[in-house]
């Protein structure tokens, strides 16, 4: 018990201090608050907002479409067709889903961009990562959302719910930690994978005003820079990778305190 | 001896048979349960009791492969006839479950639940129907001051009382209760048990149990089933006093169950 909270509490602190160890040079105001120039990937001025706000804006969506699709997902496998044979062949296709290399969801967008005539854009980067989300969020809330007990549905039932009502009032609430939990999950695949926006969303120097503009993003940004045969702009990669990581824990924190007051609603 | 005026019958169970998975659960079951008293199931464990409390109100459709056959009737209406409102059956008989079954939510949100999913939605109400219930439950002058804590926050008997509230807030005709005391200390059971008797001037009970002695306090009318069949039902004195059947008088009696 103590040792395996020290091994994984080690590797996530060792990771953040080889990141910071090898970045923290860089790291500079100005890298939060300016857009990368011509020169930025030769060593020049600039910052990486492009790659933040890139990154935000195309997990943002990404989740966004993810959520909507996925709650209502999960709910009917539960509520609607829990143990039908559909049921069972959809988990089954999601498990796989779930296990497809980022890379074939960039290029599976990508061929589907080229069918509608769309360059490499946000909104194909945000179209990828929901692809890319939506088996983790479904496969996650759908384990929790099994684990609710008859019982608590039942005393729903029994004043004359219908299914709709139970599962919006009492399978959502009770499930919620879980739900949290599943789309924390998505995000966190979502918003440090390269892969699937590397041919749909692109790479660009300035923020996105439209859609269908090309996108940064921080995964992207990381790797093009280390890349580089430049020491400084390789220290400048780890810079961006400690920013990723700090986005990320500091969600995962944040999430966990929004959801707290409701997860105190929760049947034991 | 006088004979009793015999109360109306408020629900008609008619060569009702339960079968799960293939197991032949209730067989040919057929007894009238009289409005506004408080009629008991008994018997020893898996004898069929709580799948025919659950089947007056059609919860054992949420099961799996079980197969139902018969009729029901509910002030003439039969309950297991497909085009019936099974909603509205539900509405009309509350449940009581065997252990507190609070919801995710609130103690407030827990009794206005049922009323908002029939359409009051009006807070002033909403109050009166929270206050009015709590109070019939015996529960409101514990938690008046922390309405909006978690349900989850409450004891076991405070939580069955919750959900006998809630039961009652969408005001049903009949209530059923399946071994509502059975997970409950002393205490909480005979403050349930009170207010259950209490309940059946303007409530039709109907009361599983496994306790002989439950069942001889509270019941007017006892119904004994033994191994899904229906072996004897009758007046309570009757059942308890002289049993027609050697089967109802060895379980009286504590031979077996």
């Amino acid at each position: 018990m103590i040792l395996s909270t020290l091994i994984i509490l080690g590797s996530l602190f060792s990771v953040l201090v080889v990141v910071l160890y090898r970045g923290a040079p860089a790291l500079s105001i100005s890298m939060l608050t300016q857009t990368s120039t011509g020169g930025y990937y030769l060593g020049k001025e600039g910052g990486i907002l492009n790659a933040i706000v890139g990154s935000a804006y195309l997990v943002g969506g990404g989740t966004a479409i993810a959520v909507t699709i996925s709650l209502p997902t999960a709910l009917y496998l539960n509520e609607y067709a829990s143990r039908s044979k559909l049921a069972s062949f959809a988990r089954q296709s999601l498990d796989v889903l779930w296990s497809v290399p980022s890379i074939i969801y960039g290029v599976f967008g990508f061929t589907i961009m080229v069918y509608l005539g769309i360059g490499a854009s946000l909104l194909g980067g945000i179209m990828a990562l929901a692809l890319l989300e939506l088996p983790i969020m479904i496969r996650g809330m759908d384990e929790v959302m099994k684990m609710i007990p008859l019982k608590l549905k039942e005393s729903s039932y029994a004043l004359g719910a219908t299914k709709l009502e139970t599962a919006l009032n009492v399978v959502v609430r009770q499930a919620l930690p879980g739900v949290t939990m599943g789309v924390l999950l998505a995000v966190g695949r979502a918003i440090g994978d390269a892969a699937s926006i590397l041919f749909t969303a692109g790479y660009t120097d300035s923020i996105p005003r439209s859609l269908f503009d090309p996108a940064a993003s921080l995964p992207l940004a990381v790797f093009f820079q280390l890349g580089t045969p430049f020491p400084e702009v390789q220290q400048r990669a780890y810079a961006s990778g400690f920013i990723l990581l700090v986005i990320v824990l500091s969600l995962s924190i944040a999430s966990r305190l929004l959801t707290r007051r409701a997860t105190a609603y929760v049947i034991k | 001896m006088k004979v009793k005026h015999l109360p109306k019958t408020h629900i008609s169970v008619q060569k009702l048979n339960v079968f799960y998975k293939g197991h032949h659960a209730l067989k040919d079951i057929s007894v009238d349960i009289p409005e506004k008293q408080i009629t008991t199931i008994i018997g020893p464990s898996g004898c069929g009791k709580t799948t025919l409390l659950k089947s007056l109100d059609r919860l054992i459709d949420l099961i799996d492969d079980v197969e139902v056959s018969g009729r029901i009737l509910f002030d003439g209406v039969d309950v297991l006839d497909k085009r019936v409102d099974v909603l509205n059956i539900r509405k009309r008989m509350g449940l009581i479950a065997q252990t507190p079954s609070p919801l995710p939510m609130s103690i407030y949100d827990n009794v206005a639940y049922g009323p908002r999913i029939h359409g009051t939605n009006e807070t002033k109400e909403l109050d009166q129907i929270v206050e009015r219930y709590l109070q019939i439950a015996g529960l409101w002058n514990e938690v008046k001051n922390r309405l909006t804590e978690p349900a989850s926050k409450l004891s076991a008997g405070q939580q069955q009382r919750l959900c006998l509230a809630r039961a009652l807030a969408v005001q049903p005709e009949v209530l059923l209760c399946d071994e509502p005391t059975s997970a409950l200390d002393p205490i909480s059971a005979s403050h349930i048990e009170r207010q259950l008797f209490a309940l059946k001037q303007d409530y039709t009970i109907v009361f599983v149990t496994h306790t002989l002695r439950q069942a001889r306090r509270l019941a007017d009318y006892v119904i004994f089933l033994y191994l899904g069949q229906l072996i004897e039902h009758g007046p309570t004195e009757t059942i308890f006093n002289q049993p027609s059947d050697p089967r109802t008088k060895a379980y009286i009696e504590g031979s077996f169950g």
